[in-house]
């Protein structure tokens, strides 16, 4: 029984990380329209960051301050930040196609630096020893694990919450005005390039909360931890769930994940020797095939996108304040 | 009709790609609180002049000034403070916004959000009576007229238009281009790009027509309307007389 509830509670624990990099990705495609093919990127600069002022001391590489994890947290946090800013200065000028070939190209290029400058971040070997947060407080591994998930799923309620209170709010509805129509935004004063800049660095910096949870939670991180099979994971968790919705990002995320873990389960339980060491290539053309069969047959995703409407057409806090 | 411009345009050479320009030296003044349109054949350069105007697409020579200020080459999303709103020709319009949404997006930094919300639907009742509604479920003259809301919502001097009657049913057509030629008589100067010849004529105060890149006629339109030559030259006589 408990081998099972710990099992829950890891395969809990992951699905949730992973959803709170889809609703960061769905502020940026679901909200705003833009085509981050570099998801990767930004969840491997979260774990980074938070590992290099977190982790324990290395004489071989810079890095390792063995700072508090408050820091080490909103440290990988900036990282992510600092690198969207940066990645999206040079390319959100770029349109939708152009956008994703972009920013796919960086989190190569950045995938390939974590595998060699070996002086900053280990190489291939990635960096180990992360202290996990607030394990002394916990008597053992099963109550750790079991504390450990809460703090994840109420990191993911809290990102949850605030990204449905910014896509019900004004700045929210100009976001979704810009992924429609940039020109007719720009025609009505709307700084398309300023806002598309800003909600591009908020996704990341949430992927970048991702980044953070997953090194907090292995205690290690290496550049396979960021390959691009992850961009498309998280791709495939928000096309199943519904682009342009919060409650669909979650839930494609848990579904997709699911699917992940059980394949890998079943076919090393059930299918033949020969078979079992195509494990990993078999998973991959599964997610691709989802992703295929999804954009076909429903394109919209399992929860789609909401259309508000209301009695009054007024719904967002503190907007009504005169309406009769 | 007061006599003054609020726009002028001087020597505007502008296009979509460097060393390419589509307009080759526009002339062009808008009066006051008038309607002028700029009338001219396919591939003739008229779209490309208001958004050159409005700021969307390089201006490479030539000045383009509002209300005496020199506005060349200022971003469009700058444009709307500076007094001059632009009503694209397709896609104006927020489809899954609701109607309300729609008008309040363009006021989301105003003080006066809820008053002016008033005021726009007392101009526009069939928005009014849709307010909660998706802005997708209205129809095309409904769209236009939402687009044209949502351009006065900040009281703009000048609003620029892109065909505004454009794939719409002959009634509609006629309906938003009254609402464009009312609005002049109101106070707001309209510039406004049209195919629809005859249409257009009938509502607008002034007319340019504009073929190849540059100025070729301009005049009153009542005087455009009943040249038989400017009429078979530039504007086809068989459409003047069908449309």
């Amino acid at each position: 029984m408990i081998g099972v509830i710990s099992y829950l509670a890891f395969f809990g624990t992951v699905a949730a990380i992973l959803a709170i990099a889809v609703l960061g990705l769905n502020l940026q495609w679901g909200n705003t329209g833009l085509f981050n093919g570099g998801v990767a990127a930004f969840f491997g600069a979260g774990a980074y960051g938070a590992m290099m002022l977190g982790g324990p001391a290395d004489p071989q590489q810079l890095g390792g301050f063995a700072l508090p994890y408050p820091i080490a947290f909103a440290g990988g946090i900036g990282l992510a930040a600092l690198v969207a800013w940066a990645v999206g200065l040079l390319t959100l000028r770029l349109r939708h196609d152009y956008l994703a070939i972009a920013t796919f190209g960086v989190a190569v290029a950045l995938e390939a630096v974590a595998r060699n400058a070996e002086w900053l971040t280990g190489g291939a070997k990635g960096m180990r020893g992360f202290p996990r947060p607030f394990e002394g407080l916990f008597a053992d591994q099963f109550t750790y694990n079991l504390a450990f998930l809460g703090f994840v799923v109420i990191i993911l309620i809290a990102v949850y919450a605030g990204l449905e209170r910014l896509v019900r709010s004004p700045y929210g509805r100009v976001l979704r005005a810009i992924r429609e129509d940039e020109v007719a935004a720009r025609a009505l004063g709307k700084n398309a390039t300023r806002l598309r800049l800003e909600a591009f660095v908020l996704g990341s910096a949430i992927i970048g909360v991702a980044g953070v949870l997953y090194v907090s939670f292995y205690a290690f991180i290496s550049p396979q931890d960021m390959a691009p099979i992850l961009t498309f994971q998280i791709w495939a968790m928000l096309i199943v769930g519904g682009a342009g919705n919060n409650r669909g990002a979650v839930l494609g995320a848990f579904l997709i994940w699911g699917a992940w873990t059980s394949s890998g389960f079943l076919l090393s339980k059930f299918a033949p020797t020969a078979v079992q060491i195509y494990t990993g290539p078999i998973q991959y053309i599964m997610i691709g095939s989802v992703i295929v069969g999804m954009l076909l047959w429903r394109p919209q995703g399992l929860l789609p996108e909401r259309i508000e409407r209301t009695k009054t057409g007024n719904e967002a806090p503190g907007e009504n304040a005169s309406q009769g | 009709m007061s006599g003054d411009s609020i726009l002028t345009v001087e020597g505007v050479e502008a296009g979509y790609v460097k060393d390419l320009p589509i307009l080759r030296g526009i002339n062009l003044a808008v009066r006051r609180n008038a309607l002028t349109a700029i009338i001219g054949p396919n591939g003739a350069g008229k779209s490309t002049l208001i958004k050159a105007i409005a700021g969307l697409v390089p201006v490479s020579a030539g000045t383009v000034t509002l209300d005496g200020t020199q506005i060349t080459g200022i971003r469009a999303d700058r444009m709307a403070d500076l007094g001059m709103a632009y009503v694209p020709q397709t896609d104006n319009i927020f489809k899954t916004l609701t109607i309300r949404q729609n008008l309040a997006l363009v006021l989301r930094l105003s003080r006066r959000r809820e008053a002016r919300l008033e005021e726009l639907f007392a101009l526009f009742p069939p928005l009014k009576d849709k307010q909660a509604d998706p802005a997708a479920s209205l129809s095309g003259g409904q769209r236009q007229m939402l687009a044209v809301a949502m351009a006065l919502a900040r009281e703009p001097s000048l609003i620029l238009m892109d065909e505004p009657s454009a794939g719409l049913a002959p009634k509609a057509a006629a309906e938003v281009l009254d609402l464009a030629h009312r609005l002049t008589r109101e106070g707001v100067s309209i510039l406004l790009v049209e195919q629809n010849v005859k249409q257009a004529l009938r509502v607008s105060d002034h007319c340019y027509i504009l073929a190849e890149g540059r100025n070729q006629v301009d005049g009153p339109a009542a005087d455009i309307l009943a040249d038989p030559i400017v009429g078979e030259i530039y504007l086809g006589r068989r459409r003047m007389n069908d449309a």
